[in-house]
């Protein structure tokens, strides 16, 4: 094994014997063309709607769903398409989401949740896994296209406006800390709660510390 | 004369067919029984977020903003989101009234009850459209008024 490392290091420090250097750099320019143009069109290709839903989990549970909303059909048109929420739009955490992407690809492989039963026991995981996603890049992805500099207040109803002045003006809360669900139907947020995933007041997380403390210590038989 | 009877009875049940056919109000508007009626534009909701007039002291409060796409089923009550006892602090929307905790027996449980858990079954919005039929409705108060200013006069 060592030996064999050792002569092939020997080949690749050596000068070419039978190519030209012309050759050689035209051919590894073009090449590297056809590697990069490939990888990226690949990369894009993944990256559609119309991939997304050639599975059935995606098509039949996810995407039915987003149909009936306001980011499928709406008065003036525009529309979001599975990779404008779910996939960062910037190459390098693009790379980082595209790499994470790979479980998902052993989910499939395997039939994670390739039954609408397996999908319904799993949708609280899921969601948690895109809150927790959206909430530690600020809404990213929403942002992409709704940026609260561009937002006119004054042509939301007063009760948006309110809202978005007292918390999201001043980055006390992010986009999806109050607009879940509003393009796939919510999981059991009762259970989503009690696991503390959404975030609670400060009091309300401090009670239910102290509840949690008080019960290990007295609920014991 | 027998004869004369037939006819005129005739005649006058044939004109009052046609006379009720006019004259019946329907919500088809003189549509045709077989065709298809247009429908009416849909009407927009009303979004204004401020409180509407209760009829009677019952009355399940209307909701004052659109509700389109919320979520009330076995998983999720958006609804909730921001009317429920401890959203209040943050959303200052009213806090579903403390009878929505009461079940049938009375008791006070420590969260909505399931009886009064789909907000829609009571609480309904409003939108900007004409009344398809009149309304011969009379608030309470103006009974009041109307008896109080007839009292004299009738007694």
């Amino acid at each position: 094994m060592f030996g064999f490392l050792r002569k092939l290091w020997g080949t690749i420090r050596r000068p070419s014997v039978h190519y030209s250097l012309g050759g050689l750099t035209m051919g590894g320019f073009i090449m590297g063309v056809i590697f990069w143009g490939g990888f990226n069109t690949a990369l894009e290709l993944t990256n559609t709607e119309t991939f997304c839903t050639g599975c059935h989990e995606m098509r039949d549970n996810v995407f039915a769903e987003l149909k009936t909303t306001i980011h499928y059909s709406n008065r003036s048109g525009v529309r979001a398409t599975c990779p404008d929420c779910h996939v960062p739009h910037e190459w390098t955490p693009k790379i980082a989401r595209k790499m994470q992407a790979s479980k998902e690809v052993w989910g499939k492989i395997f039939g994670t949740i390739n039954t609408r039963e397996k999908f319904l026991e799993r949708r609280l995981d899921l969601a948690q896994h895109e809150w927790a996603r959206l909430k530690a890049n600020d809404s990213l992805e929403c942002r992409n296209c709704h940026s609260a500099e561009s937002m006119d207040i004054t042509r939301q109803s007063p009760r948006a406006a309110d809202f978005h002045e007292r918390l999201l003006f001043t980055g006390e809360k992010t986009c999806i800390d109050c607009h879940k669900g509003i393009a796939h139907e919510l999981p059991n947020m009762k259970e989503a709660m009690l696991e503390g995933s959404v975030v609670l007041s400060s009091a309300q997380a401090a009670a239910s510390d102290d509840l949690h403390d008080y019960l290990n210590q007295h609920a014991q038989p | 004369m027998t004869r004369n009877v037939w006819i005129t009875a005739a005649v006058i049940s044939f004109a009052g067919a046609a006379f009720a056919q006019e004259h019946v109000a329907t919500l088809r508007s003189g549509t045709p029984l077989a065709d298809n009626a247009e429908p009416p534009a849909i009407a927009k909701v009303v979004n204004s977020d401020l409180r509407q007039v209760r009829n009677y002291p019952e009355q399940p409060p209307l909701i004052p903003h659109k509700i389109d796409g919320y979520q009330i089923d076995l998983n999720a009550n958006q609804c909730m989101q921001c009317h429920s006892r401890t959203a209040v602090e943050v959303s200052q929307a009213p806090m579903i009234s403390i009878t929505h905790f009461m079940s049938r027996d009375n008791q006070f449980l420590a969260s909505v009850t399931p009886r009064r858990y789909f907000c829609n079954q009571c609480h309904v919005v409003q939108v900007e459209a004409r009344a398809l039929v009149e309304n011969g409705f009379v608030d309470i108060d103006s009974v009041l008024e109307y008896v109080e200013q007839n009292q004299g006069s009738s007694d």
